[in-house]
């Protein structure tokens, strides 16, 4: 006998000072968890990970949250079920309000994640949070320049191939720190792709 | 090593994505099915937050937004309760994050427009972890209902915004949290997006048990979260 779960209910507009104080400048509470993952310390390739989210119209969500949940450079999870251990000063875990950035972009800092086996790419677990989702959608980014990687993914080659692009985030030439944009569609013809996890 | 896999998200306990009613759900909501995923390390692992991280304040938010010295205004009460799993089992060393408006119904955050008062006293915010047997509690004031631009004369019943992480990605929770017998429940296409056999299950109960003589009313709320699936996976 299995009990319900309890229902999830929208996270609404006004969530930024109860869950990214600092960052939405609310002094009152420190935050948890902010979007850099960097401490300083961290081992690996410093990047930034930046996009918008779009609505059904193409207007961009300004009162979203958006969380990612990675593995360290060397693919290993700070979790008690992964098997091995990570280098100490990395969470793997980030959290955006897209209300603060002048353009509502999310932007990370954190570092590129490794492989955790040959048959999973470099990846980024992300959650989305807003006003209009009664429950929030969970999606992966991939990286434009791990395509040998990428076409060995076990969860990428279960995605219809031409929606496949909605996942992969893209690596801005030229700049420092090294960048990559993922923008997400909430609906449309480039509506990115949803997982039920 | 085995790990365990979770239970899939019950479909018919939670609010469909498009609920027209609700307007904000028209333009936001996924169009095209989700894809199935099966779970790998990936989901199965989740973020540590340690109790080191929340301050002895943090889950009193009678007094957490105190600037003038008196206490905020309001109907002081209690909200615990306990975080399990599908088949009962305490979870453990969990986050709870909250959030409301305060007891005329405004919310701190800037982009509120609401014309009732703010309360120099009252923030709004807190959390705290769940002890070793899965249970938690808060100390606030009770929010008031507030009105929103959904319909005309749109009202929302008076809520609690509760976030929990559970052990896993794919436990995440955000939800609302509601008080008994508010007839604005029935009115409220948030609420009613939620399937009606699981409606029950965002709505606290009154607990004298819960309360505190001479100081506070007692509300419990526990939550459910998916658990692990009887079949192990082989890593």
């Amino acid at each position: 006998m299995s009990l319900k779960q309890t229902p999830s209910q929208t996270i609404g507009p006004f969530f930024s000072y109860g869950l990214t104080p600092e960052q939405s400048n609310y002094p009152n509470l420190s935050s948890l968890s902010t979007n850099s993952l960097l401490t300083g310390s961290t081992i690996g390739e410093e990047i930034r990970l930046e996009g918008r989210i779009f609505d059904g119209a193409g207007d961009i969500v300004s009162d979203a949250m958006i969380e990612i949940w990675q593995t360290d450079a060397e693919g290993r999870y700070p979790d008690q079920q992964s098997s091995g251990k990570t280098n100490s000063n990395f969470s793997g875990f980030g959290r955006c309000d897209t209300g603060v950035d002048s353009q509502n972009k999310y932007i990370f800092e954190t570092i590129k994640p490794g492989q955790i086996d040959t048959e999973t790419a470099p990846h980024i677990n992300v959650t989305i949070f807003m006003r209009g989702l009664l429950l929030h959608v969970f999606t992966r980014i991939y990286f434009s320049d791990e395509g040998r990687s990428n076409s060995a993914d076990a969860v990428l080659s279960t995605v219809p191939f031409d929606r496949q692009k909605t996942l992969i985030a893209k690596k801005v030439a030229g700049v420092t720190p090294v960048t990559y944009v993922f923008d997400v569609f909430l609906q449309g013809e480039n509506e990115t792709v949803f997982f039920d996890i | 090593m085995l790990k365990s896999q979770f239970t899939a998200r019950d479909w018919g306990s939670n609010p469909k994505y498009l609920s027209p009613s609700y307007k904000s759900t028209i333009l936001r909501s996924p169009t095209k099915p989700l894809i199935p995923l099966k779970q790998t390390l990936s989901e199965i692992t989740g973020p540590v937050f340690g109790h080191h991280s929340i301050k002895p304040l943090d889950n009193d938010l009678t007094q957490n937004g105190i600037t003038d010295g008196r206490e905020p205004l309001g109907e002081r009460i209690i909200v615990s309760g306990k975080v399990i799993d599908e088949k009962g089992r305490p979870q453990r060393s969990t986050l709870i994050e909250i959030w409301q408006c305060n007891s005329a119904g405004r919310y701190i955050h800037s982009n509120d427009q609401h014309n009732a008062p703010l309360d120099p006293n009252f923030f709004g915010g807190g959390r705290c972890m769940t002890d070793e047997n899965g249970y938690y509690k808060f100390y606030t004031i009770k929010p008031a209902a507030y009105p929103w631009g959904n319909h005309p004369n749109a009202w929302r019943p008076a809520h609690i915004h509760f976030s929990l992480f559970g052990p896993a990605y794919a436990t995440r929770l955000i939800t609302q949290s509601y008080f008994p017998g508010d007839p604005l429940l029935e009115l409220d296409p948030i609420f009613m997006a939620t399937p009606k056999s699981s409606r029950n299950l965002l709505i606290k109960q009154f607990s004298i048990g819960a309360s505190e003589e001479g100081f506070a009313l007692g509300y419990n709320f526990d939550f459910i979260l998916r658990g692990p699936n009887a079949t192990p996976m082989e890593n």
